[in-house]
């Protein structure tokens, strides 16, 4: 008995030291990502510094690298698609939250999430063939005629292009805001709101005077939990960006983003600054991600410890 | 008097509105779905699904090395992302209460939403560049690395759910805590787990991007884990930009088997969870 118990002591340190070190390969692993990809980013830094995010030049036969119209690509793109996403987003949570209970919220709620499902090669697939030429053929002539006294929507009307990538987006992000944003509103103090609709509030009142307030920190953590999604989708965005390193204020022309780039041009990269050029693309992009999931968890995790101490 | 009646129309539209929110929400998952059924339901036969490509202008022809490449990626990853992932979530939840613990917690979620492109070129960096070349064993560790973190925090979730009296039932026992977490906590939770463990076995399935700098894609059947491998969300990508119809319609039919398969994977893993909370009670 006594030399069995102390077996079975030994094997718990064992244990113990055993899953501490499995958790500890993900800060390897972390760590390994950051330093590799500096390494192999190092070439390009050397060679362009700085100047490289400022630099619009990107010609791979002549070796000169220049980030800027990727910068430019992604950033358009992911905010364009959360600006779409906004009022779908958080007015489904709403709904899913303050409106309807039990097996319909959560079917609803099942079939948003299960478009977060679906690989992001099918809807590049579908953004080829479906959206791109429905907004060839109906979306941008509709913008041209009615707004196209605004740069955004002037130019060739191709389909593919910026504003076909930012659509795809948006639908993409669509379950991460949904549902984050559902998890926060759901957490609002039924004590509150209850005292909204005893003091005479409609349903609408109470949610405008109580559940959005109250859960807005989240949804904002949300919405910054969409963004860097955004900012970091590639095969959807690569098929129907058009993939041309340009700079255009139109919507209907073709860009590139950082992303796509280093889908489309890694593995036939030859030199080893253009290698270097497309790993500093990755470094920044994974850096821009990480800085966007850390804001966003830290407002939803104070938002659900404040309704957690006011339940 | 209009005041009121004015305040309870503002609520009826709201209601609307916000109800339409959800229908614009949905509109494009069936879309989608429905899409992928009708373009690509024509394609599907036993051919396609065991057959390899074929050149373009030559008929038949299909994804069954994409298919068998695919099993073996997801393979590789299960097999190196599961058993550090739930090693990884038994200690957040039982040991991870302290600055160790938080730090793995933002780092595991950094992780899982990193791009997963990034993660692609990190492991051409760490695994294909030293072996001088794509092969299976890179795709497999690249999905293995988007596997893992997804796989850890979720098994962390369901091990809390497990209540502290069982442990402590077991402790008092005079069990030790390896015991009480592998024959107690663990059991308790295995279906939950299992659930995590699925939902990444089908987020990596349909994992392009870090593919294309890892796995490479291959015209050919398997042979060896050091050399490049099919996958069909490669194929699906390679077709799909073609500008052949024949291919083109390859793309759809790759895209519906990919589908089929996520949803299969998604609904079976909820409906798992819905049993286990039932039971719970």
């Amino acid at each position: 008995m006594g030399k069995s118990s102390s077996v079975w002591r030994r094997a718990d340190t064992w244990f113990i030291v055993g899953v501490a070190a499995m958790a500890g390969s993900v800060l390897v692993v972390a760590a390994a990502l950051v330093v590799l990809l500096s390494i192999q980013a190092a070439p390009a830094f050397q060679a362009f510094g700085l100047g490289f995010f400022v630099s619009r030049m990107w010609d791979p036969v002549d070796n000169e690298f220049g980030a800027l119209p990727f910068l430019y690509g992604t950033l358009v793109t992911s905010f364009l698609a959360l600006f779409m996403v906004i009022f779908v987003g958080i007015g489904s949570a709403v709904f899913l939250t303050q409106y309807v209970k039990g097996w319909i919220a959560s079917v609803t709620g099942f079939l948003i999430e299960l478009l977060a499902a679906i690989p992001s090669v099918v809807y590049g697939l579908w953004g080829i063939f479906v959206v791109a030429p429905w907004l060839r053929s109906r979306v941008e002539p509709w913008l041209a005629e009615h707004f196209g006294f605004l740069p955004l929507f002037q130019g060739p009307q191709l389909g593919v292009g910026l504003l076909a990538a930012s659509f795809i987006l948006a639908i993409m992000i669509l379950p991460t805001v949904a549902s984050l944003s559902r998890d926060v509103m759901a957490v609002v103090p039924a004590p509150l709101k209850e005292g909204a609709l005893a003091l005479g509030a409609t349903h609408w009142e109470m949610i405008r005077t109580i559940v959005l307030p109250y859960s807005w920190p989240g949804v904002i953590g949300a919405l910054m939990l969409g963004l860097g999604r955004a900012l970091g989708e590639t095969m959807a965005v690569t098929m129907v960006i058009g993939n041309r390193p340009d700079i255009s204020v139109s919507l209907f022309a073709p860009g590139h983003s950082m992303a796509s780039v280093i889908a489309n041009e890694f593995t036939e990269a030859t030199s080893e600054v253009h290698i270097a050029a497309l790993s500093e693309i990755g470094l920044v992009l994974f850096l821009v991600t990480a800085l966007f999931s850390l804001l966003s968890r830290w407002m939803v995790v104070r938002l659900m410890a404040r309704a957690g101490r006011e339940e | 008097m209009t005041g009121l009646h004015r305040r309870k129309i503002v609520n009826a539209l709201a209601a609307v509105v916000f109800a339409l929110m959800v229908v614009l929400a949905v509109i494009p998952l069936f879309h989608v779905l429905i899409y992928v059924v009708k373009q690509g339901l024509p394609g599907l036969s036993w051919t396609f699904l065991t057959s390899l490509p074929a050149p373009v202008g030559v008929p038949g022809g299909g994804m069954g090395n994409a298919i068998l490449g695919s099993l073996i990626l997801v393979s590789i990853a299960t097999l190196v992302s599961v058993p550090l992932g739930i090693g990884t979530g038994i200690f957040l939840s039982e040991w991870g209460r302290g600055r160790f613990g938080a730090l793995v917690r933002w780092v595991a979620d950094i992780l899982s939403g990193a791009p997963s492109i990034v993660v692609g070129l990190f492991i051409y960096s760490l695994v294909v560049v030293p072996m001088r070349g794509f092969s299976a064993l890179s795709g497999g560790l690249a999905l293995a690395v988007l596997m893992m973190p997804t796989v850890a925090r979720s098994t962390e979730q369901m091990l809390r759910m497990v209540p502290h009296t069982l442990r402590e039932a077991s402790l008092a026992l005079g069990a030790t805590w390896a015991q009480t977490v592998w024959r107690v906590v663990m059991p308790a939770a295995r279906k939950g787990i299992l659930t995590g463990v699925m939902l990444s076995v089908a987020r990596v399935m349909g994992e392009t991007a870090p593919l294309i700098v890892t796995a490479f894609g291959s015209g050919f059947w398997p042979t060896s884990i050091f050399k490049p491998i099919a996958a069909v969300p490669l194929q699906v990508f390679v077709y799909a930009i073609s500008p052949y119809p024949s291919w083109q319609q390859q793309a759809w039919t790759g895209a519906l088997t990919l589908v089929l398969l996520v949803l299969f994977i998604n609904i079976f893993a909820r409906l798992l969870l819905r049993d286990r909370g039932a039971q719970g009670r």
